[in-house]
Order: C-alpha cells, then structure tokens, then sequence
C-alpha cells in the first residue's frame, strides 16, 4: 500500500483526524476568545498600577504580579492543567473533553498574555500620555484612546504569540483527555506505532501555526502606522514564550 | 492670563532631595508670549510640569485667568486643563490617528458632535497651513508639519494659554523659524497668553515680549526683552547681543558699550570720536533688532592716554550704557 492510499483510507485519518482538528480549533479558539477578553484587561491593570502608572495601587499591584509570575514561571503548564481539572469540572460539569480543557488553557495562558500585554502598554512613550492627560482626558479616555490604540500592533503581535502558545498547549491538554489533535497523535502514534498518524498530525500542527502567525503578521502590519509607506515585517517583533514546558 | 507665585518642587531620590524649583514667580499678560531660557537641569521641564499639574508643587500655586489651578482635582483638573493647550518638543502626536484624527482628539473627549468636530478640525488645519494633509499619519510627515499639527491640537480646545515646551528644539533652523512666526501670529490673532520654554536664545529673540532666565530652580533676571537686553553686562543682555571671547592688543583702555533705539550707531561714535579727537577701534561688535527695537553691543578700544572718565560721561549723557573691561595697561 504506496503513502497515498494509507493517507485516504486509515480510518484514523479519515475519522478520526477531522473531529480531532475541529477540538483542537475549539480549544484554541474557546480558550482564545476567553484569554483576550481576561488578559487584555488584567493587562492594563497591570501597567497603570504600577508605581509612576495612570493610577498607582502598590500592594493590590504587588499581589496580582506574584500570583502571575507564579502561575507562568514555576508551574510546568502540564501540572497546572491536572491541579486543575477539580475547577474544570466545577465550571463545565466534566473533567474530560475539549470543553473542559479550555478552563485550564485559559488559567494556564492569562498570565502569559497579560505579561504581554504589560509590556506592549509599556512601549507607548509617556510623552502620548502627556499630551493626552494636558488635553484633559480622564483615566479611562486614555486607555481607550492612547494605550489601547497605540500599542496595538504590539497587542495584536502578542495575542498572536498566544495563540501559538494555546495550540502547543492544546496538544496537551489532549494527553489528559482533552482530545484534539495532542491526543490524536498519542492514541495513534505513540500507543499503537501508528507513524503516518503521528506525521500527519505534525505537518497539520505547523500548517496551523503557520497560519495563525501569518494572519497575526498581516494584521499587526495592518495596525502599524509607526513608520511611513514601509510598516512592515522586518520591524514587526515577535515576543517569544517565556515559559518552559 | 498665567499667574505662578512661590512654586516650589521638590524631588526624592532615595533619602537625597533634589530642590528642582526654588520659588518661582511669574505673570504673564493676555496676548504676550513670555519665554524662559535656562540650561540642561535648570528646572524648565519641571516648571510646565507643574503649570499643567502632570507633577504636583510641592508648594506655590499656579492660576490661569484667575482660575487656581493647583487646588484643582479630578473633573474640576480636567476642564482647568482645557484652557491651556500644550506644544511639546517632539509633538508627541498619536502614530496611530492621522492628521485629523489627531487634531479631533481633544474635542472627542468632550463628545462634540461629528460634523462640529469635522469643521473646527478642517479650520484648524487650514489656520496652520495643512490643508491636504488631513489623511496623512504622523510618520508620514516632516518635523515641521508633525509640529503644525501639534498646534493645531493644542488649539482645538480654544485654549486661552499656550505651553510650548522646546518647542522648535527638534527642528533645523528654517523650519524653527516658520514655526516660530506661526505661534507669533497665531498669539496675536487669537489673544493667547503663550509660554514658551526653551534653551534657544534664537526664540527668545524672535517671538518673545518678555523673558526669564531660570537657573538652579529660580529666576535670577527677568523684564521685557527691551530692557533685559539694555542692562550691559546682565546675563541675559551678554547672551542675547554676544561679542567673541576679548582679544587683548594694544595698551589702551577697553570699553563695552550698549546703544539702543534711537541713539543710532553711527552718529554715537563718530560723533564722540569727533568731540574728543580721538580714533575709536572697535574690537567686536553685535547688532540686532529685538522688540522692534535696535540694540548695539560694541566692544572699543580707546588709544593709550586718553580720558575715559570724559568720554564715558559723554556717552551716558547721550543714553548709552557703557563698562570698562580692561584698564590701560602701561
Ligand atoms: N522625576 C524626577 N525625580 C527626581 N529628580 C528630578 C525629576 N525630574 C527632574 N528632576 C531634577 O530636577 C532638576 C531640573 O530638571 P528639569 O526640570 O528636567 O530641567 P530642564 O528641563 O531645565 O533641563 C534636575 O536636577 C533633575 O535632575
Ligand atoms: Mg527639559
């Protein structure tokens, strides 16, 4: 039997690969949407409670930022996700499918993002900042009109290294019974040797991310208007995970 | 019209102070343009600082037509702000809004309807010479016009005072040179009371009625430019009509003499070279007109022998400051 063939008729592939792609798109998707809505706030929290911020609460600061430093810096996202399935299955009802890996994806990446996040606010230049407070503008008016608007390329850059970073988790969430392509390849590839399985699901994974850190390119270019006619890659940072797993 | 009494502001660094203004006062009339000179460190960013309330005086107060501004808080801050329009050295204009965008943004915070804010953004950028430029993003303009719309913000809030902090110190000569007529002209036409921070002695000279000297955190001179100019030997008179660094030849005495206004050069010297029969050799000398008015600053060596005592006396009967600088040496 050539490649081909097995490729069209492994029932693996031809069953089980479509529903593992669509868990893996929910969970990153999901866990996405829900790591945006969380970290891009707790994020701006972060920079304009800082001493010297926008409004400067010390302690509250101080807490927020070690529980943070924790969560991504000591604990492996491996065994963040097991102490968390009681949580999961206080949210969704279940400590198993993708639905309830989401709980612990997102637990898992919030810190990562709003770090992120902390550090694009970080490069709008107080001079902005200035302008916009002499100009009259209340707290709120310049995270909304400053902060948010011109850190935007950077946010959008960071958001996408995120998604990056939820697929690679996803991948594991699947080992404890999150399904998706992680457990795909371990069902298949790792416990029944089943090679083509494991490859294909390997070259999907980075068509994947290749994916999702194109489209983060285009857009963050989209939103750039730093530099005249010439906004474009070669500037765009990449921020890369700081965290092993 | 600007009102700052006794401001002081202190900073902490660890357990040292640092005294960064040391009872600063100043009044500035509607319709005139003060401007503070002072060197790296003098305080001069911290003094449009706490003018605009970005840091709070450690003591003193700042009132702007009367309002008080440093008791203000919150909202009450807020709309005190709004009289005052703030020109920055490098514009720090929004790379993510465009030309327009960025002028509307002050009105945006007040909710002005659209087609309000579309009008006065259009009259504004006309006023500071960018129409066509509306579209244009910040990166996409030169310094000068990146200035232009600066000022066009600063005034989208009818502001009745300006703060111009460096305001051309980014720039190269001839675009300083438009931008400074255009905050001139836009100070008569509108009636604003402007500041305007700086280390350029050539915006002093251009657009300012009056001037301070700030160092070390207070104001060692001040007056209107006419007579900070006249007072020979002041500080500001040296660096406003500068002559090079003396050269000593010759034995006789050196004098520095200043003139203004209607004691016109010529006559002047010629005419006490003629009264006490003596060649006068200028050294080094410095003409300008400032305030609309002419100013000289001459250095002259008198031959050996002569009577200084006389020809001094004669010169200050005919209005003219003058200062011996070298003795006659045997
Ligand atoms: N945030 C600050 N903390 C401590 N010291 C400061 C701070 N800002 C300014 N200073 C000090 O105050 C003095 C005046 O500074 P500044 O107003 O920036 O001077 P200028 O603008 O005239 O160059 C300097 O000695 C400076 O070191
Ligand atoms: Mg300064």
């Amino acid at each position: 039997m050539n490649f081909i063939d097995e490729l069209m008729t492994n029932p693996a592939l031809t069953n089980a690969l479509p529903k593992a792609l669509g868990e893996t798109l929910l969970m990153v998707g999901v866990s996405g949407a829900f790591v945006l809505l969380i970290g891009l706030p707790l994020g701006i929290f972060l920079y304009t409670s800082a001493p010297g911020g926008l409004r400067p609460m010390r302690v509250t600061n101080r807490i927020v930022s070690d529980v943070i430093v924790n969560i991504t810096r000591s604990i492996p996202f491996a065994i963040l996700m097991i102490a968390l399935i009681p949580v999961a299955r206080a949210i969704t009802g279940t400590s198993i499918g993708a639905l309830a890996a989401c709980v612990s994806l997102t637990i898992g990446t919030v810190p990562f993002f709003a770090r992120l996040v902390e550090t694009s606010l970080r490069d709008v230049s107080s001079g902005k900042i200035d302008a916009a407070l002499v100009m009259g503008s209340t707290r709120l008016q310049i995270v909304a009109k400053v902060l948010v608007p011109e850190a935007l390329p950077g946010l959008v850059a960071a958001f996408t290294t995120t998604l990056v970073t939820l697929v690679g988790y996803s991948a594991m969430a699947g080992l404890t019974g999150g399904g998706g392509l992680g457990q795909l390849a371990y069902n298949y590839g790792f416990q029944r040797f089943d090679t083509t399985v494991m490859l294909v699901t390997i070259v999907i994974m980075v068509i994947l991310v290749q994916m999702i850190q194109w489209i983060g390119d285009a857009s963050a270019r989209r939103v750039d208007h730093r530099s005249a006619a010439t906004a474009g890659a070669k500037k765009h940072r990449r921020h890369e995970p700081a965290t092993a797993v | 019209m600007i009102t700052v009494t006794d401001l002081r502001k202190v900073y902490r660094q660890g357990n040292r102070e640092v005294v960064a203004l040391d009872g600063v006062s100043l009044s500035v009339p509607k319709g005139s343009i003060h401007g503070i000179v002072g060197h790296s460190g003098a305080g001069k960013s911290t003094l449009v600082r706490c003018l605009t309330l970005l840091d709070s005086p450690t003591s003193g107060s700042v009132s702007i037509n009367g309002a008080e501004l440093s008791a203000a808080r919150d909202a009450d801050l807020r709309s005190a702000r709004r009289r005052i329009g703030m020109i920055f050295q490098h514009a720090n204009l929004m790379d993510s809004r465009t030309a327009a965008q960025n002028v509307a943004h002050p009105l945006e915070l007040v909710k002005t309807p659209k087609a309000a804010i579309r009008s006065k953004v259009a009259e504004l950028l006309k006023l500071v010479g960018l129409e066509g430029f509306e579209n244009a993003y910040p990166s996409q303009l030169s310094g000068g016009q990146r200035q232009r719309v600066g000022i066009a913000r600063a005034l989208a809030s009818d502001p009745d005072v300006l703060l111009c902090d460096e305001p051309t110190s980014a720039l190269d000569p001839k675009t300083t040179d438009e931008i400074l007529t255009l905050i001139h002209d836009l100070t008569q036409r509108l009636q604003l009371t402007v500041l305007v921070i700086t280390h350029e002695m050539q915006v002093i000279k251009r657009i300012c009625d009056s001037v301070s000297l700030l160092e070390a955190g207070r104001i060692v001179e001040h007056g209107p430019l006419r007579d900070v100019a006249a007072d020979l030997g002041g500080r500001l008179s040296t660096t406003l009509l500068p002559l090079p660094p003396a050269e000593t030849n010759g034995s006789g005495t050196v004098l520095e003499i200043l003139y203004s206004g209607d004691s016109a050069s010529e006559p002047v010297l010629t005419g006490a070279a003629r009264a006490f029969g003596m060649d006068l050799n200028v050294l080094a000398g410095s003409v300008e007109s400032l305030a609309g008015t002419q100013f000289g600053h001459l250095r002259i060596q008198l031959p050996t022998g002569a009577d200084t005592a006389s020809l001094s006396r004669h010169l200050t009967g005919q209005g003219v400051a003058v200062r011996v600088v070298q003795e006659e040496t045997a």
